[in-house]
């Protein structure tokens, strides 16, 4: 590939808005990652270590279970959220290679 | 064998041939044979994603697991599922931004050495033979269970099949194959659910009050330490599946077949949706296979419990259920594959072939004769280890696919994307590390060494404790990705590209104008 058209990158990672966008995303992105790694560890370290979750929540309908299914509905709560929160950054992304790239 | 299994198995096999036919039509460029020319649309995306991803192991697998352990069962639901939260929001739209038609271009968009690529087309096959023998051997035994004939014409059957669907329809047949398998196993999951509810008066909680006694376990059945009665070993399981998904290839693979990181997000949204209903009803199926067909009888018929659901279809829907449930089984092995045999040859003709030994200049013809020769290959090389290896006890072979993804890919996946600092040599010493590591420790684990005569390949005690030794050779993949990484940050490697302009590309998807 032929790169004659190069644009100076460098410049545009150190730019505000880029910088800007980058964090922006952290910030949303890593709380998630982090809740969603706790839960999913802290299950199998409450039912290998405790008996806790082994009580009845409804009928016998365990905490076991409500935790696990809960697991299933944080997935499409966060991934949601995600789809959601995206449509911003998009508009950021669009407004960042408008002024970089179309000249 | 009766009427209906045949009707119902020849209409699978028509159905995906015409949909070969149709496809092989429009498969003459390389990025047509590889990802169906970026064309998918975001359901069409998500629903292959659920059809490449939900193989046996996970229809017919965890049922069992469900029906004869209880709640240890359902452990690889929750993985399996909750793993798409990495892939959303860390992998998919950068990996859709940075490469082409593999894995390997994604981590070669940033460092362009041989041996990254190979190392990287090294750990797609490696992944791709392990997966793939494990599905063949377990798509043999089970078929010549299904349809009584012998194991070796059931394994040719599916060796063929998609041989076929992946020689001439490239991309786009595997994934029309993957979505029509993804809708026929809803259906068919749907249905026994539905039917398993029904006997419980859809009393979902009464359900569980039920199996409390249905089950020789008794209450224990609902709780967790049936199958892992040490955390750490459950640990190790998780982080494999957890991060796995988010390094296997032929999943990665899937995310190119989309126009854009906006279809590829969307894409996971419909993959998530679907899976997720999907493992919820897992529980129905292990629940009803224990309570109506039996732990007894299913055992009977297979001592992992993998006939569980086929059982369960017979005795809740009778023999025409029974048999449609068989022929979405078996769309369900013929679509997993297709895809793995597919990124397989990707990793040879494409990784390997175009872009290390002729360096990229290569023509579109060569590309798609390359990369059918490849597919043959692949397929023929898969079906030859699977006829050799219909004794073994290769199950644990799904699980070691998914830890070596984590150990060996993840890592340089990451790392390429968010670490500033990050090398040549790292991503070479990571890939290797997360590889050796896990195949040496499974070794001499008690999937390869076991005390029990039978279980393992060798009797004896294990060295290692572990099954999946996910909790030490993912650690190791990190680890050597950094070691590595600051050993050599003086060397200057001239394949690399400015991470500025990766960042870039990675966020924004821009790609410079082709000259």
């Amino acid at each position: 590939m032929q790169k004659t058209a190069n644009l100076d990158y460098e410049k545009i990672i150190n730019s505000s808005e880029f910088k800007n966008l980058v964090k922006q995303k952290r910030r949303f992105a890593t709380p998630y990652m982090i809740i969603f790694f706790i839960a999913l560890f802290t299950l199998p370290i409450l039912t290998g270590y405790t008996n806790i979750l082994e009580n009845r929540a409804f009928g016998w309908l365990t905490w076991t279970w409500v935790y696990s299914l809960s697991m299933f509905a944080m997935v499409w709560v966060f991934t949601s959220i995600y789809m959601k929160k995206s449509k911003d950054f998009d508009k950021d992304i669009e407004e960042i290679l408008k002024k970089n790239i179309a000249k | 064998m009766d009427i209906i299994s045949i009707v119902i198995f020849i209409a699978v096999i028509g159905l995906t041939l015409g949909i070969t036919y149709w496809a092989a039509k429009q498969t003459t460029t390389a990025s047509e044979f590889y990802t169906a020319g970026g064309s998918l649309t975001g359901w069409q995306n998500g629903m292959a994603i659920a059809g490449d991803y939900l193989s046996a192991a996970s229809f017919l697998g965890i049922a069992g697991a469900i029906s004869l352990s209880g709640f240890d069962g359902f452990y690889y639901s929750i993985g399996f599922l909750t793993a798409y939260l990495v892939v959303l929001f860390l992998i998919a739209e950068p990996l859709r931004n940075l490469g082409k038609f593999t894995m390997a271009d994604m981590i070669g968009a940033r460092f362009g050495a041989k041996k990254v690529r190979g190392a990287a087309a090294l750990n797609t096959i490696t992944i791709v033979l392990f997966y793939m023998l494990a599905q063949l051997v377990g798509a043999g035994a089970l078929i010549k269970l299904l349809l009584g004939i012998d194991y070796w014409i059931a394994v040719l059957i599916v060796g063929v099949m998609m041989t076929i669907y992946v020689l001439f329809g490239g991309m786009t047949a595997t994934s029309w194959v993957q979505i029509v398998k993804a809708i026929l196993l809803m259906i068919g999951t749907i249905i026994i659910s539905f039917l398993v509810l029904l006997k419980f008066d859809f009393n979902f909680i009464g359900m569980f009050d039920a199996m409390r006694t249905a089950t020789p376990h008794g209450e224990a059945f609902l709780h967790s330490g049936l199958i892992y009665k040490d955390p750490i070993g459950l640990i190790s399981v998780l982080i494999a599946l957890v991060l796995g998904t988010a390094g296997l290839p032929h999943i990665l693979m899937r995310f190119f077949t989309v126009k854009d990181a906006k279809t590829a997000r969307s894409s996971v949204i419909y993959a998530v949706w679907i899976i997720g209903i999907f493992y919820v009803l897992t529980i129905f199926l292990g629940f009803g296979a224990a309570k109506f067909v039996g732990v007894d009888a299913i055992v009977a018929e297979n001592a992992a419990g993998n006939m569980a659901a086929p059982m369960l279809a017979g005795v809740l829907g009778g023999s025409a259920l029974e048999s449609f449930v068989a022929a979405v089984a078996f769309a369900t092995i013929l679509a997993v594959v297709a895809g793995l045999v597919l990124s397989g040859a990707s990793a040879i003709a494409h990784d390997i072939y175009g872009q290390i030994i002729k360096k990229g200049i290569i023509t579109e013809k060569q590309q798609v004769r390359a990369a059918r020769y490849a597919a043959i290959g692949v397929a023929i090389f898969s079906i030859i280890l699977a006829l050799g290896a219909e004794k073994l006890n290769v199950a644990f072979l799904v699980s070691l696919a998914f830890c070596i993804a984590a150990s060996a890919n993840v890592p340089t996946i990451l790392f390429t994307i968010y670490w500033k600092k990050f090398n040549t040599t790292g991503a070479v010493a990571s890939m290797l590390t997360g590889l050796i590591v896990a195949l040496v420790l499974v070794a001499l684990s008690p999937s390869v060494i076991n005390p029990v005569e039978g279980a393992a390949f060798f009797v004896g005690d294990p060295i290692f404790p572990y099954a999946n030794p996910a909790i030490i050779s993912v650690p190791a993949g990190f680890i050597a990705a950094i070691i590595g990484t600051l050993v050599s940050s003086k060397r200057h490697e001239a394949d690399e590209v400015s991470y500025a302009e990766v960042r870039f590309k990675a966020e924004t998807g821009y790609r410079e104008p082709e000259q």
